[in-house]
């Protein structure tokens, strides 16, 4: 739902890049997005096309990778990957835990960009 | 063909924000202000226990509310008829607060006569979890009649709050949708440190258990 602003960002934080490396064109940015994220690849794709026109990073593909979820046990410290679908029961897959950290899932991280 | 090369950025993409958002964290506790983010979805009962908040808290605190909303006034109305003061964002579509909208609207009150800022977040389970405001405390609510799926269907709301006020506990009675036991399970499986509260902002029923826990959390 929010995708617009978060698009902002992306473009905003990957020009500020390209035009303190002597770029001539963005060819793709690759982003790491958490699975908890509401985000929708296919909006996020459709706001940048129309926020980067007439930028050096029009036409640019966002390749977006989703981070997994990832707790861990405040028991035996072990992390451990959670199905989104079976978010209902974390429990440690080691110990049995069933108090758990998440540590992972939650990012919103450009990791690079690709340019010509 | 042209050569292709990387340019390695690993940065944050909300980082702005979250910058920002530690900024004006630090900017109120300098000036003694303690502020809360309350979010829900529409309808959870967000202004309700506002309400009840300004009603029990309003002697020992000098309280300010900033009211997000798409494009009403409604609330801002109704909280400055408790006597305090309110600022209304009207965010005009947007589906979330964040810092510079925040900062704006504290632009507009008169910080030196305040201790403790309420904001009221959009109604909405999804985006406001995603932007820090600068609040001190991220409180939710969850209102029996929307069901204890809630955290199955929202987890990233549960792993950001302090605290979660189950509301309109009055309700437990006519349906079988809500098991409090179950919701407690699923919140504190995402967060094991968050607070549980149950409260009725109809009946008045562990409104006191709120104010005690909320007024610790800002004398200290």
């Amino acid at each position: 739902m929010h995708e617009l602003p978060v698009t902002e960002s992306i473009l905003n934080i990957a020009l500020k890049h390209a035009n303190s490396n002597n770029v001539e064109r963005i060819v793709s940015i690759s982003l790491r997005i958490g699975e908890l994220s509401d985000l929708v690849n296919e909006w996020v794709q459709r706001y940048f096309d129309y926020l980067s026109k007439d930028t050096i990073a029009e036409g640019a593909k966002l390749d977006i990778e989703r981070s997994p979820v990832v707790f861990r046990c405040d028991r035996c410290e072990k992390s451990f990957q959670v199905d989104l679908k079976k978010i209902k029961e974390v429990i440690c897959p080691n110990c049995g835990g069933k108090k758990n950290t998440l540590i992972s899932g939650r990012e919103y991280y450009i990791k690079n960009i690709a340019v010509i | 063909m042209e050569e292709i090369r990387l340019i390695e950025i690993k940065e944050e993409i909300l980082s702005d924000n979250k910058d920002l958002a530690d900024g004006l964290r630090e900017r109120l506790s300098k000036n003694g202000i303690f502020m809360m983010n309350l979010m829900s979805s529409p309808g959870g009962g967000k202004t309700s226990l506002i309400l009840q908040t300004i009603r029990a808290m309003k002697d020992d605190f000098r309280i300010g509310v900033i009211e997000g909303d798409i494009d009403s006034m409604v609330d801002a109305e109704t909280v400055v008829k408790e006597g305090v003061s309110a600022v209304q964002l009207r965010t005009g579509g947007f589906c979330h607060l964040d810092v510079p909208m925040v900062t704006s609207a504290l632009d507009a009150m008169d910080l030196e006569s305040l201790d403790f800022v309420i904001i009221e977040n959009i109604g909405n389970l999804v985006c406001p979890a995603e932007f820090d405001t600068g609040a001190h405390l991220n409180a939710m609510i969850l209102s029996v009649p929307e069901g204890d799926d809630k955290p199955l269907k929202y987890p990233l709301m549960f792993t950001v709050c302090d605290v979660l006020l189950v509301n309109k506990i009055d309700y437990l009675k006519y349906g079988e949708d809500f098991d409090l036991k179950v919701v407690k399970e699923r919140a504190l499986n995402l967060n094991p440190e968050i607070k549980i509260i149950k409260i009725s902002c109809k009946t008045g029923e562990g409104v006191d258990e709120w104010i005690n826990w909320l007024g610790d959390r800002i004398v200290s």
